[in-house]
């Protein structure tokens, strides 16, 4: 215990306590008391995000490190508890969307009470609670034991917010999904827990740090983790829940599993291969980099080819997922080749960017919650206009868009240029392959980072500009303040971390002089107007300048050009002569991304359907015309579908086993139980 | 502190210098080639006078303009102005190109691209929607080679900084470096793909299904589209200052002596007037692409932006 006497410490118990009060509230919440939910269970989760805010904020900031243990459970074994700055960063992450959610909420939840959508609200109220609870006590975590029970409270209680709306058979299919590959994730976690614990001699994080590993057995052991770990971030090939998965949630649920959620994963990847292992390798790096490169650029590939909004966001979280990869694995391959202050950058662009998907992430699927709330529609080609009606929402999402698209001057830019700049340093490496590796790589990251913001052109143009394609979203209205607030306090979230990038930098220098005993003194140097990562003679950005010129253009035309001048009159577009212009003419959004489609045509399996219906007669004319699309996952087709084949195949090969007899089941137990033994002695 | 002063002031006269140019340049490249189509030439300052004319108009907005339609020019116009404060034109060492480095530069493009389709969609048109999709497709393809011919040349010099990079060809002398040809040969190909110029896009038309740039700001008049006109002039003039820093920087300013930026700001100008002669002639021997047959190129671009970065870690660093 340090100085600050755990006040830390107690105050991320107070937010655990907080949530568990939050879910036993929304027991309450009956159909005739919605109240409980709307007001008393969102207001506890309010409290547990501030308390986590400060607390994680003390611990990042104050460098403190503080343990805790309780005598729960098992006589022999203790539960531990832990809160460093690495735990303390991801705490603020996910505080600071667990606030934003608990002022979305309310609003939002309403439509569950009552009306066609109406659903028993008591679950959603635990289940929100025991999932923030599993991802706030897994995150404080010292022992394997209690990480393990909290990651799996994670992922039980996703199932039930997945499958919420179990009414569509989609949402029960793609829940399915996600618990099947939350087990098989979580398994070869354990397995990697297992090989560290066995070297260790026991199961508290402190004992798998002192475990003096074999590069083998530590290659077992990254690997193990990271594909457990993955497997829940979202990486490609095993990202197929993802897609599925976020987009049936209820929207703020959504924002919370695409902006925490999968960033666990990468918490468990940090926390494996950084802390408990300890010594990184750069083979590891290069896997990283490699899977981080294919899933950012599958994934936007991906994104691009949908229609439905939610669906769009979620694969755009697997791409960012890929740019956090990236990042850590050129951290790996930099540390592992003993270049520590670069590794160290690589390891702040990765977690920079952890930070900066959650928050823009989450806007985006508030945003995404509020035209559900508002219009009812999923498919984009049934929203348009909606910056008429929802003149507030669409600037939130519209700064959501520019964030994630990596522009300046918004957050997304910072840790992606990070990013670049780590990769830039590939000519100190000595081993040639790598060298050459590394700037490919960030010329992918490039591209993905294009294909970004065309993607993010489709999602909110055809959103939100242009004319209303349904009755629905012409009528459409703004929505209740609390979820306005919800957004914009992550909007104003994006803005700040993409303006003052420096002083953030600074104030995460504790998490790495954890992990690798080094900080980025260079990074400020030159004071909070510049960043400088590696030194101003190098490459430095200065935000505040690009704000401040942006600000100084738009001053100097209202000053010279608009005032004075008169006011611009309305006319109709130009029709070409023929007639009113309908908002059936416009753009839709497989029209808008159908060049992109036929330049990297081999990457998704496209199913194009032109049905039409000839009228009768002698001279057949077409009286009605249908147009599908479908694009298929290949990872889907090619490595599930195959698996699940072999999987029945081999399950009715010993299907015969299953006779229906209890004679028979008796004896296989007791032929195990004698198998066992004579394995034991 | 006081010398700190003076090279911001500097800078910020460079900086107005830069967007003041910007339509000279212009209009000396239609005026060139007016003279090699064999056409009766407007005069050089014609761009200056239809500026000034749309900034007098009065404004026409299509019905459905909501709010982003009107801020984009002036975000549009903002991106290029600070795309141009930090390169360096008539001198290096000045402390302005601190602000961004040529990643940030490229992000900057992208920042007035993205808002410039975005007010493509806003009116609902069919050829909004048309220009936005494809420039969007052309842009996907050519960032990353131009950041690939970038990155060839920060790897080069070891910093991604405009100025030190440009200083540090400088200093390097006469030295034939095969990776810097084929980064030239790439950027060039972006260039042109960039700034909507023949063979990707045609500038001088309104009247072909096959425009891309044109069709987004179709809807556009009077100030607005004053503003969205100058900066694609200034975008014209950074890509053709860029080429002309990273692969001829001689002649340009190193102290701040008015000799030696006179000196700076005459190579710079017969530099690019001679650039855009060369830019004349490729227009006007070429014919405009089919839209498909523009990924070929820039996928061209981006095999040569690989090849320069190839070679430059095979042949020209050893470790």
């Amino acid at each position: 215990m340090s100085a600050a006497g755990g006040t830390p410490l107690l105050l991320a118990y107070a937010a655990v306590a907080s949530t568990f009060l939050s879910g036993a509230i929304s027991l309450f919440a009956v159909r005739r008391h919605p109240g409980f939910l709307h007001f008393g269970s969102f207001l506890f989760l309010f409290l547990s995000g501030a308390a986590s805010i400060v607390a994680g904020g003390w611990t990042l900031l104050g460098k403190h490190t503080l343990t805790g243990r309780f005598a729960l459970g098992l006589p022999w074994l203790d539960w531990h508890l832990r809160i460093d700055p690495l735990s303390g960063f991801f705490l603020v992450l996910l505080g600071t969307l667990v606030v934003a959610i608990s002022l979305y909420g309310p609003s939002y939840t309403r439509e569950f009470a009552r009306g066609p959508a109406a659903q028993p609200l008591p679950p959603l109220g635990v289940f929100t609670a025991l999932f923030v609870l599993g991802m706030q006590v897994m995150l404080l975590a010292d022992d394997a034991l209690v990480f393990m029970i909290f990651w799996e409270m994670m992922s039980l209680s996703g199932y039930f917010l997945v499958v919420y709306q179990h009414q569509h058979a989609a949402n029960r299919h793609a829940a399915f999904l996600y618990l099947l590959l939350a087990h098989v994730g979580a398994l070869v976690i354990l397995l990697s827990f297992g090989v560290l614990a066995a070297f260790g001699g026991g199961l508290t994080f402190d004992q798998m740090r002192a475990a003096e590993l074999t590069p083998l057995w530590a290659t077992i052991a990254f690997a193990c983790a990271f594909l457990g770990f993955g497997t829940k971030a979202g990486m490609v090939p095993l990202h197929v829940w993802l897609p599925d998965a976020h987009p049936v949630a209820p929207s703020h649920i959504s924002a919370l599993m695409s902006g925490a959620m999968i960033k666990m994963g990468i918490y468990g990847i940090v926390r494996v291969s950084y802390d408990l292992i300890g010594d990184v390798r750069w083979e590891w790096g290069v896997v990283v980099l490699v899977i981080g490169t294919a899933s950012s650029l599958l994934g936007v590939l991906y994104a691009l080819m949908q229609h439905d909004l939610k669906r769009l966001l979620a694969y755009h979280s697997i791409e960012n997922i890929g740019i956090i990869l990236m990042g850590l694995g050129l951290s790996m391959i930099f540390l592992g080749s003993g270049h520590k202050m670069l590794g160290t950058l690589g390891l702040i662009a990765a977690l920079y960017h952890t930070l900066n998907h959650a928050l823009f992430k989450g806007l985006l699927f508030l945003g995404a919650g509020a035209v559900l709330y508002r219009t009812h529609a999923h498919d984009l080609d049934h929203m348009g206009g909606l910056i008429h009606r929802m003149p507030l929402t669409a600037f939130l999402f519209l700064v959501g868009c520019v964030a994630i698209s990596a522009l300046p001057p918004f957050n997304g830019f910072v840790s992606e240029w990070l990013t670049f700049q780590t990769a830039l340093q590939a000519p100190v490496l000595k081993n040639g392959l790598l060298r050459t590796t590394l700037p490919i790589a960030a010329a992918l990251l490039a591209l993905t980072g294009a294909l970004a913001a065309a993607c993010f052109v489709k999602a909110f143009g055809i959103a939100f500009l242009g004319k209303p394609r349904t009755r629905r979203a012409a009528r459409a209205r703004e929505v209740p303040a609390g979820m306005l607030v919800g957004m914009a306090l992550l909007a104003a979230l994006c803005l700040l971390l993409g303006v003052f990038p420096t002083t953030m930098i600074q104030a995460m220098a504790p998490i790495t002089q954890l992990l690798v005993h080094e900080a980025l003194p260079s990074a400020a140097a030159q004071g909070w107007l510049w960043l400088t990562p590696i030194s101003p003679q190098v490459a430095s950005y200065s935000a505040p300048f690009v704000v401040a010129a942006i600000v100084v253009v738009f001053g100097l035309g209202y000053l010279f050009l608009k005032r004075g001048a008169a006011a611009p009159r309305r006319a109709y577009a130009w029709d070409c002569g023929f007639g009113q212009l309908n908002s059936r003419m416009q753009y839709t959004s497989s029209a808008f991304s159908q060049p992109i489609r036929r330049v990297f045509g081999g990457v998704w399996k496209v199913d194009e359907q032109i049905d039409t219906l000839a009228s009768a007669g002698p001279i057949p004319r077409v009286t009605s015309l249908h147009y599908s699309l479908h694009t298929h996952d290949w990872s889907w087709l090619r490595c599930y579908v195959p698996i699940g084949r072999v999987v029945l195949a081999a399950a009715n090969r010993i299907g015969f086993i299953q006779t229906g007899n209890i004679h028979t089941y008796l004896k296989f137990s007791f032929v195990t139980l004698l198998v066992f033994l004579w394995i034991v002695s | 502190m006081d010398s700190e002063l003076t090279a911001w002031a500097l800078a910020a006269a460079q900086a107005l210098l830069f967007i003041a140019a910007a339509p000279l340049l212009a209009g000396w490249v239609q005026r060139v080639k007016c003279h090699a189509q064999n056409r009766a030439a407007p005069a050089v300052w014609q761009p200056y006078r239809n500026l000034a004319k749309l900034l007098r108009k009065k404004m026409l907005l299509a019905e459905n303009a909501s709010w982003l339609f009107r801020a984009v020019p002036y975000i549009v116009f903002g991106a290029m102005l600070l795309a141009a404060a930090v390169v360096p034109l008539i001198a290096v060492n000045l402390p302005s190109a601190a602000i961004a480095d040529m990643i940030v530069l490229v992000a900057f493009f992208a920042l007035a691209r993205f808002f410039t389709a975005l007010a493509g969609l806003d009116i609902g048109t069919a050829f909004g929607g048309m220009g936005a999709s494809r420039e969007m497709m052309v842009s996907a393809l050519a960032e990353p080679a131009m950041l690939m011919a970038v990155f060839t040349l920060s790897m080069t010099a070891s910093t991604t900084n405009l100025s030190v990079a440009t200083g540090y060809v400088l200093q390097s002398g006469l030295v034939l470096r095969p990776s810097f040809l084929f980064a030239l040969l790439a950027l060039t190909m972006v260039a042109v793909a960039e700034t909507s110029r023949v063979p990707v896009d045609n500038p001088a038309t309104h009247l072909e299904l096959t425009m891309l740039h044109e069709a987004m700001i179709l809807e556009y008049g009077g100030r607005h589209l004053a503003l969205i006109e100058w900066a694609s002039q200034i975008k014209l003039m950074i890509y053709s200052v860029l080429i002309v820093d990273f692969f001829f920087p001689w002649g340009i300013a190193t102290g701040f002596s008015a000799a030696a930026l006179a000196v700076g700001a005459l190579a710079v100008a017969a530099k690019l007037m001679l650039l855009a002669v060369i830019l004349v002639v490729w227009e006007t021997v070429l014919a405009k692409m089919r839209l498909f047959r523009v990924p070929q190129f820039l996928g061209f671009a981006f095999m040569l932006s690989l090849l320069a970065m190839l070679t430059h870690v095979v042949l020209e660093t050893g470790g």
